[in-house]
């Protein structure tokens, strides 16, 4: 996919990335407020702020037109990577370098569950900073891309009542109306079902032509298979392997199966 | 163990890589300007955000859009009968109802933009992760939903004082320039609280309680003027700088014909102008100083 032996245009730099979450009110509730004030009073911090070191000096370069798998067990950071090179987690120490903004398509990303699906496709499209005139240009390529209208106007129902899948739709066809010049995806894809999927890995090759790099995370491999020529393969925060994705793989399969 | 790598350009620095091909640090704030530029290229959002919002608040319930009209009207009755009736502050107020009224709402405008300023960032969470914008369109366009509440308000309010024997007069037309004051003064402290809302999170349990003391000092529901009457110049002064107070008196003044101007402070417009020009800027700039931590962690 890369312009073949000639130079390779870097994308995405990260660089000895570390990311540690500060997490408030685990455990206790929100408090009174009069305990509130008094610890603002006294300065002190939260009672209870834990912290958790999720990803743990990773390094990688990736390319334009390049598709990156991402893959490892619950917990090992992936989804922390992703929102890292989204520019939405600060990293603890090292930096991350991105070409323009990449957008992150994540599976617990709500729009408005309170709105219906049209309303979320024209704020999601305004959102991304499209005018009023290519709103009304891409709508119909929107719905008819999540296919949410195939059983009955789907569309002018509040998103609280969709299933899980059909919200992943909606919003991974919002997302891929515009060309990203990184494109990072959470697992976004794997609640759709198989003709949605098709659908999405055809998108997600038009993405890469038009020059983009992509991320995915999925703990299903045969979609990374399907998408990606390279993986990276990261284990309690730090990078386990980096290559081809048939090696990489090949050697998490032997390791999930050991681990039964 | 894998190692994957492109060409000779390993042996560079990354730093040095990402200059070489004019790569940025992820999710840099922009410069003021830039962020100015983006923020207006965003107005159709901050608008369609706004009143999307707006019908969304009482679809639940059965009456809807009803509401928009009975809330104000429920507020202004709940305090006629507690300060116009049981304790009787309307002490030297000619047309109290229609002052009190006033007093209601305009403040009002102020309270909810603070509060739900206060609570725009963290309410968010998943559209800021989901998407990227200038963060500032949340507490605009949360001032934006208060400004088209209290357009309704005002339909209630203009009955009110007709029905109560005001006349309508030219007078009327200072509402306009009243309404952007207050909203530009309102969307910056909107902006101030939400990144101190952002960061502290209990501030969201504590404002309820300033607000309400803010109130209280605004001559909502009594004239100050009885109290300033008696009290030293500078208490007065203090009393009489109040942002809240100059934008309530103002709009009495343009809706009562028995407010004269000679029960306002003096240099009225200009503070008011000088308000919402520090606050609304300053909350502005005070915002945009921490876009880049917005939504994380």
């Amino acid at each position: 996919m890369a312009d073949g032996g000639g130079e390779r245009i870097p994308t995405v730099i990260a660089d000895q990335v570390h990311i540690v979450y500060k997490i408030y009110g685990a455990g206790a509730g929100r408090g009174s407020a009069t305990s509130a004030l008094s610890r603002m009073v006294r300065r002190k911090a939260s009672p209870a702020i834990s912290e958790v070191h999720a990803v743990r000096g990773i390094s990688f370069i990736a390319y334009k037109g390049e598709a990156v798998g991402l893959i490892g067990s619950n917990g090992s950071g992936k989804s922390t990577t992703l929102a890292a090179v989204a520019g939405l987690l600060p990293t603890a120490s090292g930096s991350i370098y991105t070409d323009g903004q990449p957008s992150l398509l994540g599976v617990n990303a709500a729009m408005m569950n309170d709105l219906t699906g049209e309303r979320n496709v024209v704020l999601g499209c305004l959102a991304m900073g499209m005018s009023y005139a290519e709103v009304r240009e891409k709508y119909q390529g929107i719905v008819d891309f999540s296919g949410i209208n195939e059983r009955g106007d789907f569309v002018s129902l509040p998103m609280r009542t969709y299933s899980s899948g059909m919200a992943a739709r909606l919003r991974f066809s919002i997302a891929a109306a515009k060309t990203h010049d990184v494109l990072l995806i959470d697992e976004a894809l794997s609640t759709g079902d198989t003709a949605f999927q098709r659908r999405s890995e055809q998108r997600i090759k038009e993405l890469r032509e038009s020059a983009g790099t992509v991320f995915l995370v999925s703990h299903n491999n045969n979609s990374i298979r399907d998408t990606c020529e390279r993986t990276i393969w990261l284990e309690a925060g730090v990078i386990r392997a980096d290559g081809p994705t048939e090696e990489i793989l090949a050697e998490y399969e032997k390791y999930m199966k050991d681990r039964r | 163990m894998t190692e994957y790598h492109g060409s000779a350009d390993t042996a560079l620095s990354s730093a040095a890589l990402a200059e070489r091909y004019g790569l940025a640090v992820s999710g840099r704030r922009p410069p003021l300007l830039e962020y100015t530029r983006r923020l207006w290229g965003r107005r159709h959002f901050i608008v369609a955000f706004a009143t999307a919002r707006l019908t969304a608040t009482y679809t639940a319930a059965r009456l809807g859009q009803v509401w928009q009209v009975m809330t104000p009207l429920l507020n202004a009755a709940v305090y006629y009968l507690i300060f116009g009736l049981l304790l009787g502050t309307n002490r030297g107020i000619p047309n109290f109802i229609a002052y009190l009224c006033t007093g209601v709402f305009v403040f009002q405008f102020t309270q909810s933009a603070v509060l739900s300023g206060t609570r725009s960032i963290a309410d968010n969470l998943g559209l800021i992760r989901a998407l990227h914008f200038p963060r500032a369109c949340l507490p605009i366009a949360f001032t934006v939903i208060q400004l088209q509440e209290l357009l309704f308000s005002m339909g209630v309010l203009g009955v009110i004082i007709l029905v109560t024997g005001e006349p309508l007069t030219l007078r009327w037309l200072l509402i306009l320039p009243i309404l952007f004051l207050q909203s530009v003064f309102n969307a910056g402290l909107a902006m101030f609280m939400a990144r101190i809302g952002a960061k502290t999170t209990d501030m969201a349990q504590l404002m309820p309680f300033l607000m309400r003391t803010w109130m209280y000092t605004s001559g909502v529901f009594w004239s100050v003027t009885t109290f300033t009457a008696h009290a030293p110049k500078w208490v007065a002064d203090v009393l009489n700088a109040n942002p809240a107070l100059i934008f309530n008196n103002l709009m009495r003044y343009a809706l009562m014909d028995s407010v004269s101007s000679t029960s306002l402070p003096r240099h009225v417009w200009l503070s008011s102008l000088a308000w919402s020009l520090v606050v609304g800027l300053g909350g502005y700039f005070f915002f945009w100083k921490a876009e880049e931590e917005y939504g994380r962690g």
